[in-house]
């Protein structure tokens, strides 16, 4: 290889795990709520571009930069998610139907409506928020002078991603640590036995969809300072984030974080190799290598490891 | 001659066995009781031999033939036939229906499959019900449509899991009746039993599992006398 | 009385366009008839074997492609398309069946979903083949008059609807519907659930197939992103089935007739042209929670409702 090969194939690698952080980020929300709920919720992305919108306003109403918008988005779609989950979702649950897939179908009709009120309200203009930081980046050669290649990383992107991975751990903590993420985990795991422990199923469901939201929420508002926004942008990640939660394993958290890591850099490697139209078609390639020789997704793999010690 | 041959049947769950090292043999024409305790590994058993589980290690025969490794669905067309523990009906569709259903595994048109499924519906004493949606039915019922299914795919052997469990003691009579019944037709029969004094007085021979192990085989009488079954399940029946 | 009424409806439809209808009112009528079959086509998978399909749009838009490039190709009429796409969408489903059918539930939902958008994405970036973004174009109409179409379709609804009546009432339809009451169950019983999901899944595919290569010849024009269109067809091809009534006979028409209708009415409002999303959403989320098996379905439910509302 040549040096420029190399660099090619480092930046690329970098840019994917870039990407791939924020990836992870979309497939812990949905890989909570299909752990506790066990049905997809394909709103998902319809949800990320809310809280998309509501950065972009933030920063053009009142200047707000994107990444303070965290802390504004966030909270919001926890508390959309738990509105979801309480007046629609709910009661879907109670209802005899022929079909079980009623609630998955719901939850499109819930992203439908969010997709055309966006629509509606917003037009189907592409927008995005310049900030001032939008194209700045670190290069390799001002830190390693005598570097023999060249590497360059876009700022807003590396902040992105050291929040995405914060907000990761912190995620990791609430469900380790915190009496209400264990009792999350275990509806997740066993229902029945979390019953008889006493966990709180329906405020652990109401919460872990509000949870998913949020963490969705956060997600938008990372991708808006380096991506764009226009309101059919939700089918898209929602089925990102369907594709990485099939390669983590349903509802496992270790494995959403390292499907979203493989997504983001088999993504930019089709992009760079292959050619940019045919990344979205490497997603589904992945997603159906993944249903047929990995039923279980990376999850499986780690579980099978544990035994074998 | 053995009809059914289970050779050193193992079942591991990662790691865990649930049945390890069993064999028996099941004879034409008799009716094999299999007991145990709670978590003995007597429904993994059955799901072994009905092919939703491939066994580990082992192998089952049935009529000299291999079927371990078979899907269920091969399984049951070569005439081993299964209940549920936990009562499956289909749900939407009426009792005869579901039994139809079950019948057309060995014809073809509608009208056949209709007059098979009316039989064994007589057979069963389900036939008042024959129009009631199954999911209404009270759970002595559904007990019954399990049974009238399985029959209705025209087994040589029945594999019988808790076919007596919840029910009241009119019903509980029936039950038995109707086993005895479907063994005179000739139809070998293996049951998974909790009610000891059932299985005592309908099985030829008795399998007793305790930790997914063999631990004893032999006649209602030899088994009421092992030391072994004594201490492991019946001590603690006597004791609950 | 009642054993006649398909027969009644088809002649009643088939004299439908004789009391005059404008070209437009044609055009919807057509539509209709279009999505009848699409829906029964997909009620006979989702509705009676149970496997709930959200790629419909792989189905319609691989049989539109077949008429498309057979035309831009070969020159060829895309008229032979409609028989044509039998043959190859009975292959594709076949092919896809064997990847999506060994899965159950949530994943089979996504599988179907992505199938319907890995279809999409390569006919958009295999632009030798397919035309890429541009799509295709047919540039001689077979007629001007509307009529004609309208009997084409009526016939494939008609011969589609005494398939599926014929198939639901016969061994096939018991061992679906035995397999969306119980997999397991219906595995034990001695149906192959494999091979029964899969003519399931293929007749499924090629009724749908057939509408869309019919799509191609009525329209004259496709492209990726409205044949295989994950909204526009796939999810619509749902609601009309859920509006309407799951695992009916009569509920797929239903439910073509309100969402067509109620597309056209809302597009029809000035201003209001977005909103047809919204309302579709709002539809869809009011059926479930209230009417979860459809109008036709829930038809006493839905008479009791409405006769309480007389009487209060």
């Amino acid at each position: 290889m040549t040096a420029v090969q190399i660099e090619v194939f480092l930046q690329t690698l970098i840019a994917g795990l870039l990407l791939g952080g924020l990836y992870a980020l979309i497939g812990l929300g949905m890989t909570l709520i299909m752990g506790v709920m066990k049905i997809i919720n394909l709103a998902h992305g319809e949800l990320m571009m809310v809280a998309m919108y509501i950065a972009y306003w933030m920063f053009v109403l009142f200047h707000i930069d994107p990444y303070l918008s965290v802390f504004i988005a966030t909270p919001l779609l926890f508390f959309l998610g738990v509105a979801i989950q309480k007046f629609l979702i709910n009661p879907v649950l109670k209802v005899e139907s022929i079909l079980p897939e009623n609630q998955v179908i719901l939850t499109v009709g819930i992203g439908m409506v969010l997709a055309s009120l966006a629509t509606m309200f917003f037009k189907s203009d592409y927008r995005s928020t310049p900030v001032s930081y939008a194209t700045d980046a670190f290069y390799l050669s001002d830190y390693w002078k005598s570097s023999p290649i060249e590497l360059s990383v876009s700022v807003p992107w590396s902040i992105s991603f050291v929040i995405a991975v914060l907000i990761t751990a912190a995620l990791w903590f609430f469900l380790a640590k915190t009496d209400t993420g264990k009792s999350i985990r275990a509806t997740a795991q066993d229902l029945d036995a979390a019953l008889l422990m006493g966990v709180n199923v329906k405020l652990m469901r109401v919460a872990t969809f509000g949870i998913g939201a949020g963490l969705v929420g956060a997600a938008g508002c990372l991708f808006i300072p380096i991506y764009y926004l226009f309101p059919a942008l939700g089918g898209q990640f929602t089925l990102i984030a369907f594709v990485i939660t099939i390669l983590g394993g349903l509802g496992s958290t270790v494995g959403a974080i390292i499907g979203g890591l493989i997504l983001g850099v088999f993504e930019s490697m089709t992009a760079t190799y292959i050619g940019m139209g045919w990344a979205p078609v490497g997603r589904f390639v992945i997603f159906v290598a993944c249903l047929i020789f990995l039923p279980g997704g990376v999850a499986s793999l780690l579980r099978k490891k544990r035994f074998g010690k | 001659m053995s009809l059914l041959e289970a050779k050193n049947v193992s079942m591991f769950f990662g790691g865990l066995a649930a049945i390890s090292d069993v064999s028996f043999e099941v004879k034409e024409g008799e009716i094999l009781g299999l007991i145990g305790p709670n978590g003995a590994g007597k429904t993994t058993m059955f799901n072994v031999v009905n092919g939703f589980y491939k066994p580990t290690k082992g192998e089952v025969f049935f009529k000299d033939k291999k079927i371990s490794g078979l899907k269920p669905h091969q399984i049951c067309k070569m005439g081993i036939a299964r209940t549920f523990q936990v009562v499956k009906p289909l749900q939407r569709m009426s009792v005869l229906d579901n039994v139809i259903a079950s019948a057309f595994l060995r014809v073809k048109g509608r009208a056949q499959a209709e007059e098979i499924a009316l039989e064994t519906i007589k057979f069963t004493g389900l036939y008042d019900d024959r129009e009631v949606i199954s999911k209404g039915l009270p759970l002595g019922k559904r007990k019954k449509l399990e049974i009238a299914r399985a029959l209705a795919t025209q087994p040589e052997m029945l594999l019988l899991d808790e076919s007596f469990a919840g029910l009241n003691p009119h019903e509980l009579d029936e039950s038995i009746e109707i086993i005895k019944k479907i063994r005179a037709r000739g139809i070998t029969i293996m049951i998974i039993e909790h009610h000891m004094k059932v299985i005592m007085s309908i099985s030829d021979r008795i399998v007793v599992l305790n930790y997914g192990e063999k631990i004893a085989e032999g006649t209602p009488q030899e088994i009421a006398n092992n030391p072994f079954v004594v201490e492991a399940y019946l001590g603690e029946e006597k004791s609950a | 009385m009642k054993k006649y009424f398909p027969l009644i409806a088809l002649a009643l439809l088939s004299i439908l366009p004789l009391i005059g209808l404008s070209t437009y009112m044609m055009h919807i009528v057509i539509l209709v008839v279009m999505w009848s079959i699409i829906g029964m086509a997909w009620n006979l998978l989702g509705g009676y074997c149970g496997q709930v399909s959200f790629g419909h749009a792989a189905y319609f838009g691989v049989g539109a492609y077949t008429a498309g490039i057979l035309y831009s190709k070969l020159g060829a009429s895309p008229w032979w398309g409609v028989l044509l796409s039998i043959v190859v969408v009975t292959i594709f489903s076949f092919i896809l069946g064997y990847v999506v059918l060994r899965l159950r539930g949530p994943f089979f939902a996504l599988a179907t979903l992505a199938s319907g958008e890995v279809m999409r994405v390569t006919a958009e970036n295999w632009v030798g083949f397919t035309g890429g973004t541009l799509g295709i174009m047919v540039h001689e109409r077979t007629w001007v008059e509307k009529i004609w179409y309208y009997y084409i379709i009526l016939l494939i609804a008609a011969v589609t609807y005494f398939l599926v009546k014929k198939l639901v009432e016969s061994k096939l339809g018991y061992y679906f519907v035995a397999i969306r009451e119980d997999q397991d169950a219906a595995e034990s019983l001695g149906i192959n659930t494999t091979l029964y999901k899969t003519i399931a899944l293929c007749i499924s595919g090629v009724l749908t197939g057939i509408a869309g290569a019919f799509y191609m010849n009525y329209m004259g024009y496709i492209d990726p992103h409205v044949v295989f269109a994950l909204h526009d067809i796939s999810i619509i091809t749902i609601m009309i089935v859920m509006v309407g009534g799951v695992a009916t006979y009569w509920g797929p028409f239903v439910g073509a007739v309100i969402m067509v209708f109620l597309a056209e009415w809302v597009r029809s409002i000035p201003g209001l042209g977005a909103a047809h999303q919204t309302l579709f959403g709002v539809l869809l989320i009011v059926i479930i929670i209230f009417l979860p098996n459809g109008i036709v379905g829930d038809y006493k439910k839905l008479k009791r409702l409405v006769g309480l509302g007389r009487t209060s």
